[in-house]
């Protein structure tokens, strides 16, 4: 039986953990996140968990560490938060170059400087290409559920490659709100026995890694992860399928609110997602057909099932909690973008960057951009393609 | 040996079969290359132990030629040998001389 409780964000994602009891945890906290590793080295203390809890000195060796333990042959656990995350870069791609299935809460949270420890996505965006899987929640019920669901995708002997479960710094981490818990024999039983590969640790079967490969062969390793990636959409659908029974709670590649029928529609990220669904209930109640679409499976993105979603729109505002400095938009503007570019017939897209370094989103702000698309739907021409919203002029 | 396509090979270019460094040559890395002078070797088998590739082959105890498809031309037996009465066993001559 499912139990109802209320709960942070951290303590959410801190107990899904403690029921999948993974073999090690190598962890370096760092706000705020902090809570969500102190919970389960809690749980590590009192012998709820088998857990080895490795303490490390940062977060680059805290990804080392977890990679040279899942390489031997253990489910593998990490967390990790914004200068933590960037500070492991170099080793999330030996991570996912080595096909390790490590899985890591990341709780999306600004870069430095000027220093600042509130929600943003610059973290878990600097990160998007480094191989990893990246699944986003909106709220903490989908951080809970994603981080039971990303075992059985990142563990898949078809994909074995490693997983960040994404969530808002503070408005999800820290907020209390209703979810609902599984039954921990439940969730040992949707995750199941972990399976090895290639484990280092069984000296019947000798095996190296981390071997150098030169020009010969590398684009080979290459073009095999490439393959790899294509395959994980359809790993993310049949878990959620079983998901959905174990639970009831459904999921997709994304999601999709009031979108078939809309014209104009907004595409968000995480925590945000929700206060819009409440404006684009507004709106239709006034008559405006507006939707909203919310990308849940970001790597790999699922480019094709994304554009045959959005291209019925005539106007569409991606917003981005980051920016790409010198780029051109922001990360999930150009990916949306490019979903769309192979139709004829698609949306005019225009993008906002908000809610950098925590300053708050309201309603107010997609009210606004709302009224902004039906300007644009209306009369085919855009004031402004990128522009940043809720800043001081 | 044949190069295998992407589709081929292992997942996170994990090396399954031990002991393969076998299979890859290092000999032609070599610009020098020891030459073994007999009358001056001792017998001491310094060189077997220093060699980093076991590039030197020893035969009933006693040591035996270079193994040529593997010395890569470190020179580390050369400084090594003690050889007999101030004369090296092992001396290093430029590759194509
Ligand atoms: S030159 Fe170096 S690699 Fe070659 S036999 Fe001597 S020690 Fe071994
Ligand atoms: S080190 Fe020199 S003397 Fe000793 S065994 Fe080798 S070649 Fe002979």
């Amino acid at each position: 039986m499912a139990k109802v409780v209320a709960v942070t964000g951290n303590e959410a994602v801190a107990n899904a953990l403690r029921q999948v009891n993974p073999d090690v945890c190598a962890v370096y906290p760092i706000t705020p996140q902090t809570e969500m590793m102190q919970r389960f080295s809690s749980f590590v203390s009192d012998g709820q968990v088998k857990t080895e809890l490795i303490l490390v000195e940062s977060e680059h060796s805290a990804m080392s560490s977890c990679v040279g333990a899942s390489a031997a042959g253990g489910r593998v656990i990490t967390a990790t938060s914004s200068q933590g995350l960037a500070l492991m870069w170099e080793i999330l791609f030996i991570a996912s170059g080595t096909r390790l299935p490590i899985v890591m809460p990341v709780v999306n949270r600004a870069l430095s400087a000027p220093l600042n420890i509130h929600g943003d996505h610059s973290d878990a965006m600097g990160a998007r290409d480094t191989g990893w899987i990246q699944l986003w929640s909106e709220n903490g019920q989908e951080a809970y559920d994603n981080t039971i669901q990303a075992f059985r995708i990142a563990e898949h002997m078809d994909i074995r490659l490693p997983a960040m479960i994404c969530m808002d710094g503070f408005i999800i981490s820290h907020s209390i709100e209703r979810l609902e818990y599984l039954d921990d024999q439940d969730v040992q039983a949707f995750v199941g026995k972990f399976k090895q590969l290639n484990p280092l640790l069984d000296i019947e079967h000798p095996v190296s890694y981390g071997p150098l490969i030169l020009p010969d062969y590398y684009m080979e390793y290459r073009r095999a992860q490439a393959e790899v990636a294509t395959k994980v959409a359809q790993v993310v659908l049949d878990v959620a399928d079983d998901f959905a029974q174990l639970s009831g709670r459904k999921y997709g590649l994304f999601e999709t609110y009031r979108l078939d029928d809309a014209e104009i529609g907004l595409v968000i990220l995480n925590s945000a997602a929700g206060t819009s669904k409440d404006v684009v209930d507004e709106f239709r109640d006034r008559g405006i057909k507006a939707g909203l679409f919310k990308p849940r499976l970001y790597r790999p993105f699922p480019y094709e099932e994304t554009g045959e979603a959005l291209k019925h729109l005539k106007a569409l505002c991606v917003l981005d909690r980051a920016d790409c400095f010198g780029g051109s938009f922001g990360p999930v503007f150009v990916d949306i973008a490019t979903s769309l570019y192979p139709y004829r017939e698609r949306p005019i897209l225009i993008n906002k960057i908000y809610g950098l370094g925590g300053r708050d989103y309201l309603p107010g702000h997609a009210e606004l951009v709302l009224n902004e698309l039906v300007d644009v739907a209306q009369t085919g021409t855009v004031r402004n393609y990128k522009e940043y919203i809720g800043v001081r002029e | 040996m044949k190069l295998k396509s992407w589709k081929e090979v292992n997942p996170g270019a994990v090396i399954t079969d031990a002991g393969n460094s076998r299979e890859f040559k290092t000999g032609s890395w070599r610009s020098f290359k020891p030459v073994w002078i007999e009358e001056n070797c001792i017998q001491c088998l310094f060189c077997w132990m220093y060699c980093p590739d076991m590039a030197i082959k020893v035969k009933d105890g006693k040591r035996a030629e270079f193994d040529y498809d593997f010395c890569k031309g470190c020179g580390l037996c050369a400084l090594e040998c003690p050889g007999k009465k101030g004369k090296k066993a092992i001396i290093m001559v430029e590759e194509g001389k």
